[in-house]
């Protein structure tokens, strides 16, 4: 059976004065039906971009989708008419976006916001709008739906405004939801109602998800697969037990042991990873994370690792010794104290 | 149970010991902000109830985590302590002499010794000033130290913090995230100060590089021996750097413990709940996992819930004891403090 949703060798720059930002750089994943899988990344690696990327909001200019393909359905949505774009975003995949409290238009109702994807997409008429309105609000577990609908957002608490925003995306029973940091600066106890909550709807409605975080944490819970992006590249994907046990990317070890942790005990010091991620105007040839990897050889100054299968299947590193980091997990034990002996200055 | 509560003194014996080397003392500090009507006939209609009683102490060289949810109250009782907002009633002793009843240049005095790192490094970092004007300036102000003298300390600090010294003709903007907060980091330590307010000093930083700046914190902490209160709402972060955490909800603390206690049996409900909602980065565990989801989201602090102001989303409240006393933080042993009906009651 084929994936739900295919994205190959997608490519995103942007084209401006400072220079052409290499934002996403020929990044390929696959999703299933009703799978969720999270992309995980620090700012700047181009997580965002790749998922605006593939529903086509990237301005263009000054950005532009240099290359690549996304099949849904036997289509290749970068090819799509503006008209067929229009009428899968929304219908057939659908986004949350981050920040809740700038993503609702202040003068509009929320019963308004709800209503429009409805009467737009299914064409459906106010008053059946409503009523679906109403049902949507419940499903998102917001008390007091029906009166709730004319209110304005901000009325609304920073997690009810995220349930909102979720209740719009769930609005025509999409396929595919692309939550990208829907939990980012909300409070822990309102995060955990917010992942709670799309995981219940997850299993209620079937749809696939693709979770975009820069939360090792969160994606631990919620994801099936796990892909982590640093530079507009993948770097290593997984399933989410064996990303997170048996990292085989250097970067993901280093990411992994330097968060101080609740389960386990607690460390005098951590063991950040050394330096800065790379100007995207100016990445160099070779592995993009060459300049803070531990385990950096010449050949990596010199060419770029691929993505490639590792011993177990469906786990990819995109390193060429991925057989060392692996090879110092074995022996250290456990991932902090891999990662510890690794990145020790 | 003993019962503490907070007005009881001290005995004498005791008393002596603590003072020794408690830096700081909140004692029943208040922070309430106007909320008014109209503008030429202002008057007020209420109060905001930011920090509402906090108690506490703060022992030399000690690492105090103040952790809580947004709107809390615990960056205005940081700003409150360090007296930028001057409190609306309550005490801060600082080597046992009361800041808030102090002025003028008694208070810049004292101020050198206390400090802050803010939140945000690209907000806080003013874009046209060069980096030996930002880390210079308190050495200006307070009138310590001019031109090379001033330089050469300026270049002593970005070394101290990890920063080359010809950063010093460096504007803020050209600098990332963790260089700017290595910048907040060296202003603060300029004027040797024996204490320092941390508020959420790592949490607009990448991971990578939040790990950075814990490090050096903990370093400075050593080298200098300073006292931290530090301002988190990342419940994992405060319990890596923290020697005892305090625990705050809607302006008042509901459980204070040592960092173990806090998170390996915390007592209050609304500490449970807050541990057991943050993710862990192991699915295995986390799918596991019993969460405790409490319903709802934070009251408004200008009308706060009579009784416990946690009671209206309690997952264990009593009844109407809850609803109508305020508890009041009390000794479970151990130097485990919590504000809890259903703890003082057994």
């Amino acid at each position: 059976m084929s994936p739900l949703l295919e994205v190959k060798n997608l490519t995103t720059r942007f084209h401006t004065r400072e220079g052409v930002v290499h934002a996403v750089n020929g990044i390929s994943y696959e999703l299933e039906e009703g799978e969720t899988l999270g992309i995980v990344g620090e700012s700047g690696s181009g997580k965002s971009v790749s998922v605006l990327s593939l529903m086509r909001l990237i301005p263009e200019p000054p950005g532009r989708i240099e290359e690549g393909q996304v099949i849904f359905e036997g289509r290749d949505l970068l090819q799509a008419s503006k008209e067929e774009i229009r009428h899968i975003r929304g219908n057939n995949i659908a986004m949350v976006f981050q920040d809740p409290m700038t993503s609702l238009n202040p003068v509009l109702t929320i019963g308004r916001h709800l209503r429009e994807p409805l009467q737009l997409h299914l064409g459906m008429s106010e008053t059946e709008a409503r009523a679906r309105s109403v049902e949507l609000l419940e499903l998102v577990g917001i008390p007091g739906a029906e009166e709730r609908l004319d209110d304005f957002p901000h009325q609304f608490s920073g997690g009810m405004r995220q349930r909102v925003m979720i209740a719009m995306g769930l609005a025509c029973n999409p396929q595919i939801l692309i939550a990208d940091e829907p939990t980012t600066g909300l409070d822990v106890t309102i995060e955990a109602q917010i992942t709670e909550l799309v995981e219940r709807l997850q299993e209620e409605l079937g749809m696939a998800v693709i979770w975009i975080t820069h939360d090792l944490a969160v994606v631990a819970r919620l994801a099936d697969r796990v892909a982590v992006m640093y530079a507009g590249h993948i770097m290593e994907k997984a399933e989410v037990e064996q990303l997170y046990e048996d990292p085989r990317h250097p970067y993901t070890l280093g990411l992994l042991g330097s968060i101080p942790r609740l389960d386990e005990a607690r460390k005098e010091w951590l063991t950040p990873i050394a330096g800065l991620p790379p100007d995207l105007t100016d990445i160099p040839p070779g592995c993009p994370f060459r300049p803070r990897c531990p385990y950096a050889i010449q050949k990596c100054d010199e060419e770029r690792p691929p993505l490639i299968e590792t011993h177990t299947l469906d786990h990819q590193s995109a390193c060429w010794r991925w057989e060392e980091v692996q090879r110092d997990l074995k022996e250290a034990g456990e991932v902090a104290e891999a990662s510890s002996d690794a990145y020790r200055e | 149970m003993h019962t503490n509560t907070d007005g009881e003194k001290p005995k004498p014996e005791q008393q002596e010991r603590t003072t020794m080397d408690v830096l700081v003392e909140v004692r029943d500090l208040k922070k309430y902000f106007a909320i008014t009507e109209g503008i030429i006939f202002e008057r007020r209609i209420g109060y905001i109830k930011a920090v509402d009683g906090l108690s506490f102490q703060i022992k030399q060289g000690e690492t105090l985590g103040l952790v809580g949810e947004s709107g809390c109250g615990k960056t205005t009782a940081g700003h409150t302590i360090l007296q930028l907002y001057r409190p609306t009633e309550g005490q801060v002793l600082f080597e046992g002499q009361d800041l808030s009843a102090m002025d003028g240049e008694e208070l810049r005095r004292m101020r050198r010794r206390m400090m802050i790192i803010f939140q945000d490094p690209y907000a806080s970092l003013d874009p046209r000033m060069k980096v030996e004007d930002l880390i210079g300036e308190p050495l200006e102000i307070h009138g310590v130290m001019h031109g090379k003298e001033k330089r050469e300390r300026v270049k002593e600090l970005l070394d101290i913090v990890g920063l080359n010294p010809y950063f010093i003709k460096r504007y803020a903007h050209e600098l990332s995230g963790g260089q700017r907060q290595r910048i907040g980091v060296a202003r603060a330590l300029a004027l040797n100060p024996d204490f320092i307010v941390c508020d959420e000093p790592v949490s607009a930083l990448d991971v990578s590089i939040q790990a950075q700046i814990l490090n050096l914190l903990e370093r400075l902490q050593d080298e200098f021996n300073l006292t931290y209160l530090f301002i988190a709402h990342d419940l994992s972060v405060v319990r890596h750097i923290s020697d005892r955490v305090a625990v705050m909800y809607l302006g008042k603390i509901m459980e204070l413990a040592g960092w173990k206690e806090i998170y390996e049996n915390p007592l209050h409900p609304y500490t449970k709940a807050l541990v057991s909602a943050i993710p862990l980065p192991d699915p295995k565990m986390e799918k596991r996992r019993e969460r405790i989801i409490l319903s709802g989201s934070v009251p408004t602090p200008s009308n706060p819930p009579s009784g416990c102001v946690f009671h209206t989303r309690c997952p264990n409240k009593l009844g109407p004891q809850c609803t109508r006393h305020v508890p009041s933080l009390s000794d479970a042993g151990e130097s485990h403090f919590v504000a809890c009906h259903r703890l003082s009651r057994q």
